[in-house]
């Protein structure tokens, strides 16, 4: 019965320290004001609980729809984070499914490839996409000395090269997932579709894909959650022009100073990215309950 | 009884330990500093000397206000300094145990107490100007022989713009530098505090912006050393650098300086200890440290920048000190403005509008 108890209290007391401890934090921030301070707002807990209570409003709230800015870079970045999970997906199915049908000997050899990139630190794998994609980079170089172009493409600092860096850097979260729902598939299947009249391109779409739909959807999510609140791409790879909420977060909690709004920016982003998650839970559990 | 004295020198091995793990960490701007100081100072005080680097007040800010940075010795300057003084960041220095403070120069100590009015909390390291870096024969080549290099026209003109973006322009991306100077340029006052006047720059700079390749904070140095770019608004020292770096590379750039003839932004950088330092003993002795003659020389023979040590001068090398872009001249000095700290107000007000600029949205 006790361990039980604790098998049950365990993920939930995880949830409660990692997640709702901070995120409280978090909200009270939000609700509070900017002050030239350590730490840099009021009313805080040293003030005690009952001016923290006393003192709570939503301006910072009502702040942000005040300017366009904020929707701007939200809706900026959420479209930024659908296009690069569906150029993820794009790329990262037919790798994936190479994997599946490879010969076994290969396989172990493959994920190892797709996982090895993972050694490297994050930061150094986008630096080197700067030095390749950059006008004197290698990209051009190489283009130039193909002959295919006079003048350098202009691709670093512009939102092309933050898709290529969300690409690239998000790939093994969307192969995998994927990889293991097609693993799973019994090959009879695509075999009686062909038998019962499909072409093989047919058997694809009416067979596979609809089979593999868990894994593209966990891989889809995996790489758009993170994407959409991403600043360390944008703002290595991206221009002046490019408006992600990740930007406009560092902004106010660096240059302004003012953690309450960056506290409500934070809030917000998070509020929208509850749906995509509840979604993705869901999912998660339905596919537990039909493999049961 | 053996078993006591066994015990003992293992005591004493861990106190000997611990006394020699005494470790002062210094958060510093990026190259900086020539790095044999810090060797120095290891082997003279006996203390672990941890050198951290940060290129941006902002950042340095916000660990300080945070709390508990770790830090011993940081880094700030001016008008990021007076607000984190008042904001309670930093403890009082004991000048009991900064004899070398007599080396200080008066001068500069003097316009600091604008930021530390008590001169209670920071000492000077290095000063310098904000300016424009110029690659003369890209520069001349788009703008013919009377181009005005040492003009803010030269950057803040769409008209000079244009022709620029051809070899390419780079503005620091800080606007507490650039709308002081753009401010200069219309004739106003570039320490304003008033949003109606500051929003006056931001049509001149929009009417530049698209022609500024690239707003950045450090990547101009390189930038102008190889040539990529011909002109950069950014700060003496490291458009010196830069200078020094294509005549090393002996690459055919060739690289000025100009202090804008339109008044130029005369900025600090201080040393200053954190009010939670974990060894603010050890702190004292590494400002001790920096504030001997030789070492501050060293120190700006190093990084091309003019420092507040009247002692050191004497050791100063002769392009340094001889140097009016580094020692500026008194007509020059009399040309430098300093600035103050914006409130928080008419901060948004300026990040937003930078934003804006920067942007288009």
């Amino acid at each position: 019965m006790t361990r039980r108890t604790l098998l049950i209290a365990a993920p939930y007391l995880w949830l409660l320290v990692l997640f709702f401890a901070p995120f409280l934090i978090v909200l009270k921030i939000s609700l509070s004001d900017a002050a030239l301070a350590i730490p840099p707002y009021t009313p805080t807990i040293k003030d005690g609980v009952g001016a923290m209570f006393a003192e709570l409003d939503f301006e910072n709230f009502v702040f942000l729809t005040e300017d366009d800015l904020y929707w701007k870079a939200y809706f900026s970045s959420f479209r930024i984070a659908l296009v690069s999970t569906f150029l993820t997906l794009l790329v990262g199915y037919p790798i994936a499914y190479g994997m599946a049908k490879a010969p076994d000997e290969w396989r172990a050899t493959l994920m190892m490839l797709v996982i090895l990139p993972f050694w490297t630190s994050f930061l150094i794998r986008v630096y080197a996409w700067m030095g390749i994609l950059s006008n004197e980079g290698l990209l051009n170089q190489l283009l130039f000395w193909l002959g295919l172009i006079n003048e350098p493409l202009v691709i670093l600092n512009t939102n092309l090269a933050v898709y290529i860096g969300i690409v690239y850097t998000y790939l093994p979260f969307m192969i995998l997932p994927i990889y293991a729902a097609l693993d799973r598939l019994d090959p009879s299947l695509d075999e009686a579709a062909q038998d019962l009249g499909c072409t093989r391109t047919q058997a694809f779409w009416l067979v596979t894909i609809p089979l593999s739909k868990n894994g593209i959807v966990a891989g889809s999510f995996l790489v758009f959650i993170p994407a959409l609140g991403e600043f360390v791409i944008p703002s290595l790879l991206g221009g002046s022009g490019t408006l992600m909420i990740g930007k406009v977060l560092w902004e106010e909690f660096f240059n302004n100073r003012d953690w309450p709004v960056a506290s409500a920016v934070a809030v917000i982003l998070l509020l929208l990215l509850i749906i995509p998650i509840v979604l993705f839970q869901r999912n998660q559990q339905k596919q537990q309950e039909a493999e049961q | 009884m053996k078993y006591s004295i066994l015990g003992s020198v293992a005591v004493a091995a861990m106190l000997g330990g611990a006394a020699s793990a005494e470790e002062v960490r210094v958060y510093n701007w990026s190259d900086y500093i020539d790095e044999s100081l810090l060797e120095k100072f290891e082997t003279e005080t006996g203390i672990d000397l941890i050198y951290d680097v940060f290129d941006s007040n902002e950042v340095l800010e916000t660990k300080l206000l945070a709390g508990g940075s770790g830090y011993d010795v940081v880094v700030p300057s001016g008008t990021f300094l007076q607000r984190q003084i008042t904001a309670g960041a930093f403890q009082k220095l004991d000048t009991s145990k900064l004899p070398n403070m007599e080396n200080l120069w008066g001068t500069i100590s003097e316009r600091l107490k604008k930021y530390d009015p008590k001169a209670a909390y920071a000492i000077n390291y290095m000063w310098g100007t904000t300016g424009i870096g110029v690659n003369i024969g890209k520069v001349k080549e788009a703008l013919g022989e009377d181009a005005p290099v040492d003009s803010l026209a030269l950057i803040l003109d769409p008209a000079n713009m244009e022709k620029l973006q051809e070899c390419g322009v780079h503005f620091l991306d800080a606007p507490v530098e650039i709308i002081p100077a753009t401010l200069a340029y219309l004739g106003e006052d570039p320490d304003s505090q008033d949003t109606d006047v500051i929003a006056k720059t931001e049509p001149v700079l929009t009417a530049v912006a698209p022609f500024v390749q690239k707003f950045h904070s450090s990547e101009y140095i390189n930038a102008l050393a190889n040539g990529d770019i011909c002109v950069a608004f950014g700060w003496s020292g490291d458009i010196l650098q830069a200078r020094d770096r294509a005549a090393e590379a002996e690459n055919g750039v060739e690289i000025e300086y100009y202090a804008p003839k339109e008044g130029a932004l005369m900025w600090f950088d201080n040393m200053a200890i954190p009010v939670d330092a974990p060894n603010p003993d050890g702190a004292h002795k590494f400002l001790n440290f920096i504030m001997d003659a030789q070492n501050m020389a060293a120190a700006s023979n190093y990084v091309y920048y003019a420092n507040g040590n009247e002692a050191s001068q004497e050791f100063l090398a002769e392009d340094v000190i001889g140097d009016t872009a580094i020692y500026p001249d008194a007509a020059t000095l009399e040309n430098l403005y300093t600035t103050s700290p914006y409130s928080p107000k008419v901060q948004r007000f300026v990040t937003r509008m930078w934003t804006k600029i920067k942007s288009g949205t």
